[in-house]
């Protein structure tokens, strides 16, 4: 599976494998949705993600949008220089923390 | 079988008489001699195939012509058969003793003449087919040898080192391992980073080295091409359960080092614990087998788990195939090597670890040739890379390349087909626009994405602005898909490489209406969900230029070379 989540305690870390792009929507979003209760903490584990487009952007703003918001907690970690560029370009530090 | 010739040597002439005529009747062709001398040069010359000697001649008697006879048939069978009418035991035995093969006592009875004859022409044929088989056997193991060779030439063109001559890297294989079932691979990603293989067919011979072939092409390319060590194992897995017969399978342990994370992944299927550790400090961590062999689930239950492990510059880790652990003790084979011993050393030993478990293994086996058979390795964290220069990476020199490829997609193919990996593979064989692989692909996408859904299926993406409506654009998406009539995509791709420089420009036509670019172009970027394509292609792309009414894009991506 190109999505693979795992729930630890509270934190919930969703990794994304080769291709991150609108192909991957439903697994993205299942991977998140209807978990109770909902975790503290998102993380979302880019370290094989080959490249992304925007729609996948789209998708990490969904999940913000899901999780609260501006009070959401979403680290976006293990970000190739590739990936942290394209996250730059729509200046996606500014809504996530990027690691 | 031809007649059997006889040589005759005896110093009288009526015995001589004698046996010359009873031999003649039964028609064997006859060679004479009077003496121990004029029987060693008629052998010489003509080569019979029985020699009867009296025992006793003036000159050189029969025991010493017996001799010379032996020396000079050298590997063939000539029965030599004394003729004596001595009758002491003594006598007898000295006969067989200087290399007669049997006696004949005078006077000469004719039927027990003609049975040993013919009993010793038997076990003359039956002589020859045995050396025909041994020189047939010689034969056949000489060419398999060279057969050998010439295979592991070919196997080491395709299972070649990879970056195992790393600095930091050190390995013991054995040179003739592939006929051990052992294969061990490594290779730097394109990303930073190595992969490494190390796998232990069962069996040995060639039907390890034939399951080992598509092991390292599937390794080696997949690598290179950027892909993740989970597909990288899902693809070998299914290769294997296609080709090996039940039973058959590969134990293995892959990694993925990435020295600039400080953290290794690995996945271990059947071979003993790898270890992490540090100098001084011991072990740290053990990598043990979590997973079922590859070749042995099918594709869709194959696990592909990892586990993440941190890996410093001070950090090494060792590997070995089963045979370190069971390697057997010289003087006692029931006791063997052993993962204790093996743990002890790399706890016990601060320094150069690979030598001590090498020198070990020496000593406990009793021999040089034991490490011969067992692979192992060890990595230390520590990672000078060497850097690798356009020649060894591309097999060739920097090349200054210029092509057009232009591809149409109609809508049976837009309907099932993701034509990016399609598009992208010609560009990547382009040695420079490896390192802009996810610029590339990340354009391409953006591109054909557009086309698809706003030109061809004139999707709105102001749907997109939330949950649901993300869902129902896919939904939407794939609606239209199925009811799309007649459509098509063209995207044509220009590439033009210098020496230390290149543009590559991407032009994408649909078969939409297009639309109104001019205003909406100068519309501000909102920050919702949709619309972030647009800005991204802005600052991926040097130039971006919509055409025609709306439906074409050309998009320049250049590149200086480092």
């Amino acid at each position: 599976m190109p999505v693979n989540s795992k729930l630890d305690g509270s934190n919930l870390t969703i990794t994304v494998t080769g291709r991150f792009d609108f192909s991957v929507h439903q697994e993205f979003r299942m991977a998140y949705e209807g978990l109770s209760p909902s975790p503290s903490q998102y993380i979302v584990d880019l370290g094989e993600t080959s490249y992304l487009d925007s729609s996948a952007l789209g998708m990490l703003l969904l999940l913000r949008d899901f999780s609260g918001g501006d009070s959401a907690d979403i680290k976006i970690i293990n970000c190739n220089q590739d990936v942290k560029k394209i996250l730059a370009i729509s200046n996606f530090e500014q809504l996530f923390r990027i690691e | 079988m031809d007649t059997v010739r006889i040589l005759i040597a005896d110093d009288s002439k009526t015995d001589r008489l004698i046996l010359q005529t009873l031999l003649k009747k039964q028609g064997y062709p006859v060679y004479i001699a009077k003496d121990g001398f004029e029987a060693v040069e008629i052998f010489k010359e003509h080569r019979p195939d029985i020699v009867l000697l009296d025992a006793i001649m003036p000159g050189k008697d029969g025991f010493e012509a017996a001799q010379e006879i032996k020396v000079l048939s050298g590997d063939s069978f000539i029965p030599i058969i004394f003729l004596t009418s001595l009758s002491d035991a003594p006598s007898l035995a000295r006969c067989l003793e200087v290399g007669g093969d049997d006696f004949l006592t005078k006077p000469y009875n004719q039927i027990i003449l003609r049975a040993k004859i013919e009993a010793f022409s038997r076990m003359q044929d039956l002589y020859q087919t045995v050396q025909l088989q041994r020189d047939q056997i010689q034969a056949y193991t000489n060419e398999m040898v060279i057969e050998q060779k010439q295979a592991k030439a070919i196997f080491d063109n395709i299972a070649h080192r990879g970056c195992l001559d790393n600095s930091n890297i050190r390995y013991n294989l054995s040179p003739l391992s592939i006929f051990n079932g052992d294969i061990l691979l490594a290779a730097e990603k394109p990303v930073g980073g190595i992969h490494v293989f190390l796998g232990d067919f069962t069996g040995h011979g060639l039907p390890a080295a034939v399951g080992a072939m598509p092991v390292s092409e599937i390794f080696y390319g997949m690598t290179l091409k950027g892909f993740a060590m989970e597909e990288v194992l899902k693809e070998i897995n299914t290769r294997l359960c296609h080709i090996l017969p039940v039973g058959a399978f590969c134990c293995a342990i892959f990694l993925d080092i990435e020295y600039s994370e400080n953290r290794i992944r690995v996945w271990n299927g059947g071979l003993p614990d790898g270890y992490i550790f540090e100098p001084n400090e011991g072990i740290k961590v053990k990598l043990p087998s979590t997973h079922l062999p590859l070749g042995v689930l099918s594709s869709l239950q194959f696990k592909s788990e990892i586990s993440v492990c941190s890996f410093h510059e001070n950090d090494h880790i060792f590997l070995a195939t089963d045979g370190v652990i069971e390697s057997e003790s010289e003087k006692d084979h029931s006791i063997f090597f052993g993962s204790g011993r093996l743990e002890s050393i790399i706890n016990e030993h601060s320094d150069s670890v690979y030598h001590s478990i090498q020198a070990e293994l020496n000593k406990f086996s009793g021999n040089e040739r034991q490490t011969d058979d067992v692979t192992f390795l060890e990595i230390s964290g520590k990672n000078h890379i060497k850097k690798i220069t356009p020649k060894e990476q591309n097999h060739g020199v920097k090349q200054s390349l210029k092509w057009d490829i232009e591809y149409c997609f109609y809508v049976e193919s837009l309907r099932h087909f993701d034509p990016l990996p399609l598009i992208v593979q010609p560009l990547m064989e382009v040695r420079a626009l490896r390192p802009q692989r996810s610029r590339v692909f990340t354009v391409l996408s953006e591109l054909y994405n557009n086309a698809l859904d706003h030109g061809v299926l004139k999707l709105d993406s102001v749907t997109k602005g939330d949950a649901d409506g993300f869902a129902q654009f896919y939904q939407n998406k794939t609606n239209r898909l199925k009811h799309l009539d007649k459509a098509e995509i063209r995207v044509a791709v220009h590439l033009n490489s210098q020496m230390d420089k290149g543009e590559l420009t991407i032009k994408i036509e649909d078969s939409g209406t297009g639309f109104d670019y001019k205003s909406k172009l100068k519309e501000q970027v909102v920050a919702n969900l949709s619309g972030r394509g647009l800005p991204l292609l802005k600052a991926l792309c040097d130039s971006i230029e919509f055409q025609g009414k709306g439906n074409q894009v050309e998009v320049k991506l250049s590149w200086i070379e480092q």
